[in-house]
């Protein structure tokens, strides 16, 4: 693997809970990001997938440092960014930068298409040969907009313009990693695929590194090289995309893949592999003891109530695949498994 | 323009037919921009105890033809025209108070988010007990009694002591169930799933999903679900619709729209999604430009500006003249190929990349 940009080891993220009729006082804390180990090379693109309330969202916010972290480090480049002040983020905060989810709130309704996506040099100093107009003009044209539509606002775009104009802000300058988080699921299917199309072709063509937040792990899989799984704050496997879509150990994973519709009908599938979990994902702020998935797992022994599984890399598996599971799963996803925990299935 | 149709002659009763058939239904909203065309002259049918799943982007009416079906529009800015046959009833022009007898009882709908449809005033198990005592007629006993029966029915641990508590005390999938089991209270024979799962995780969609594709074999409810997610079509309905700019461009069962699908767009749709199992080096084959506004739709047929195929027709037909579904029965689609044109290009350049 290349060298890595990126480095979480660690890191954790606790949000009080406050509690209380006249004196606030914290009762208790969200475990949002709890111990979280990563590592994204120069020019990689990580997926990060998991349900809504697993912490994704905050690790990606951690990562660009909008939020500080509550326990362990963020080394960006060898350096310890992890608590770093304003002065000492600047120069890194050209390097990190975002898309957002949203193309509707992410983006001033006030400025012209020129402003915002000139903006990030403007704060930071930046003059481009042949000035800034003209490195936006082909920013816009990068992203497969018109420069024409320099003056234009962003009302005057559609939601997939608008996520290109997103995208071209946080191309302005030239950073070596994007945390994108979400950032075609408010689109419709047809959009979707331009955008989607439009982030692989820029992370080949430019060598950007990506953090590429989704909870839809068709997407993922096609924009990421490699792919970590995350369950209430901790990461359950990580490992290259063949190795985790074709060979997943984790049970987590393993339902997870199984319950995406797919387009195919039943009679071509290759395997009609059921995995109906029960219930939902329990609350962060009074998770699970030992493994968090054990309420949902179909596997889950006392063992696993007593003791955190470590994520270490299992026999039978791919450099780099590792998984957090005292007992993983065959490593196929091909198979006529039925198990149906949901009571109302049964 | 169509005919305001809430003060025509009531409809004439008609043979028998299938359970459920709109024809020609259009609906226009007026706005400050203009008149939006939200549905133009849709017709299907839908056959007792199946489903029918209804594909499209945003926008293109797919919920807005469903409203009609319970008569949800606001008529003072909404025209209605065309008729909605439930069985020997036609709801367009119908009543309000034959309406409010249909709502909840023989027709009930599933909204997509489960929070702002709930009351949060009340608890779950008076949600519930409200609608069966209102259209029964039963006692709060009895109603009680049937509330904890139908929870316990969608998976809801605990049913007796679950009743008490109210919406927000629910996680997302637990809220939809509850939804679903108030939809299910009064046995009807229509259910309306309007993107039941959207909001969702994966895990829980699945379980939703399956649970109403059980609920349907105990019960032979006829379900209408609207997605715009191909793959929740592909496992839970018999027969498809895909809609685009507020028309059906699109018409059959499930094997034939999702095998051998006859309409640009319906490819297009198919080729735009990524699969697990795809060719990730391959890239995806979206389809180009934006969805029409519905103040002024397309003229002719409203994929055109979109469509790479356009020109194998011909010179202006498409773009000049609406193509109407055919054939008349079975796998039907509104679009000038024919059908070995259609076959052609399917086979020889979409089908490798799906």
């Amino acid at each position: 693997m290349t060298e890595s940009l990126l480095e979480l080891s660690g890191l954790t993220k606790y949000f009080p809970v406050m509690g209380g009729l006249v004196f606030k006082r914290q009762v208790g804390r969200v475990h949002a990001v709890d111990g979280v180990d990563l590592t994204v090379g120069a020019g990689e693109a990580l997926g990060l997938v998991g349900e809504s309330g697993c912490g994704k969202s905050t690790t990606g916010r951690l990562v660009a440092r909008l939020l500080e972290p509550s326990g362990g480090t963020i080394r960006y480049n060898g350096q310890d960014i992890s608590h770093a002040s304003r002065r000492e983020l600047k120069p890194i905060r050209s390097e990190i930068q975002m898309i957002f989810q949203d193309p509707y709130s992410s983006l001033n309704p006030r400025h012209t298409v020129g402003t915002i996506i000139s903006g990030p040099m403007e704060v930071n100093g930046i003059q481009p040969p042949g000035g800034r107009q003209k490195r936006v003009r082909e920013l816009l044209e990068t992203v497969g907009l018109n420069p024409e539509h320099y003056n234009r606002f962003p009302h005057e775009f559609s939601g997939g313009q608008r996520q290109r104009i997103g995208v071209a802000r946080a191309l302005a300058l030239e950073p070596k990693l994007i945390v994108a988080d979400e950032p075609v699921s408010a689109l419709d299917v047809s959009i979707q695929a331009q955008v989607v199309n439009l982030l692989q072709q820029l992370q080949r063509d430019l060598g950007i590194a990506f953090l590429f937040i989704a909870h839809d792990l068709a997407v993922v899989r096609h924009v990421s090289q490699r792919v970590a799984v995350m369950y209430l704050g901790k990461i359950v496997e990580v490992g290259d995309r063949q190795s985790i879509y074709e060979r997943p150990r984790h049970p987590y994973t393993h339902a997870l893949l199984s319950a995406v519709p797919e387009v195919e009908l039943p009679e071509d599938g290759v395997g009609t592999e059921r995995i109906r979990l029960a219930g939902d994902v329990p609350s962060p702020i009074d998770p699970p003891s030992g493994c968090r998935f054990r309420t949902r797992c179909w596997k889950a022994q006392d063992k696993c109530a007593a003791e955190e599984p470590p994520l270490i890399q299992i026999t039978g598996n791919h450099e780099g695949h590792l998984t957090a599971c005292h007992f993983p799963e065959e490593p196929t996803v091909h198979g006529d498994q039925e198990i149906v925990l949901d009571p109302a299935l049964a | 323009m169509t005919t305001v149709t809430w003060d025509r002659e009531p409809a004439t009763p008609r043979g028998p037919g299938p359970f459920l058939s709109v024809r020609d239904l259009s609906v226009q909203f007026s706005t400050e921009d203009g008149i939006v065309h939200a549905v133009d002259r849709l017709s299907f049918d839908l056959e007792k105890g199946t489903t029918l799943g209804i594909v499209g982007e945003s926008g293109s009416g797919k919920s807005v033809s469903n409203l009609s079906i319970l008569g949800l529009h606001d008529k003072a800015h909404t025209k209605i025209g065309g008729e909605i046959w439930l069985e020997d009833q036609e709801l367009v022009s119908a009543s309000r108070s034959t309406l409010e007898r249909l709502r909840g009882n023989r027709v009930a709908m599933i909204f997509q988010d489960p929070l702002t449809s709930l009351s949060p005033y009340h608890t779950v198990g008076r949600q519930i007990s409200e609608v069966f005592r209102k259209h029964k007629g039963a006692s709060k006993a009895e109603s009680r009694a049937r509330a904890i029966e139908m929870l316990d029915r969608v998976g809801i641990p605990q049913a007796k002591t679950r009743l008490e508590d109210y919406p927000h005390q629910f996680s997302g999938g637990m809220r939809q169930r509850v939804m679903i089991a108030m939809a299910l209270v009064c046995d009807p024979d229509l259910l309306i799933a309007d993107e039941p799962t959207t909001a969702l995780d994966v895990t829980v969609q699945a379980q939703i999903l399956d649970l109403l594709k059980d609920l349907q074999q105990d019960f032979g409810t006829s379900i209408i679900l609207i997605t715009h997610d191909l793959g929740v079509v592909a496992k839970t309905v018999h027969n498809v619709l895909v809609m685009y700019a507020g028309r059906a461009i699109e018409q059959g069962t499930v094997q034939q729209v999702l095998r051998e699908p006859h309409h640009p767009y319906t490819w297009g749709l198919l080729a735009s999604m990524p699969k697990l199992n795809s060719n990730v080096d391959l890239p995806l084959l979206p389809v180009r430009g934006t969805p029409p506004s519905l103040l002024n739709p397309p003229s002719g047929c409203p994929f055109h500006p979109r469509c790479d195929y356009r020109d194998l027709v011909g010179p202006d037909l498409c773009s000049t003249e609406r193509p109407e579904l055919s054939p008349a029965d079975g796998h039907r689609d509104a679009c000038y190929l024919t059908l070995a044109q259609k076959r052609e290009i399917f086979n020889g350049k979409i089908k490798e990349r799906l």
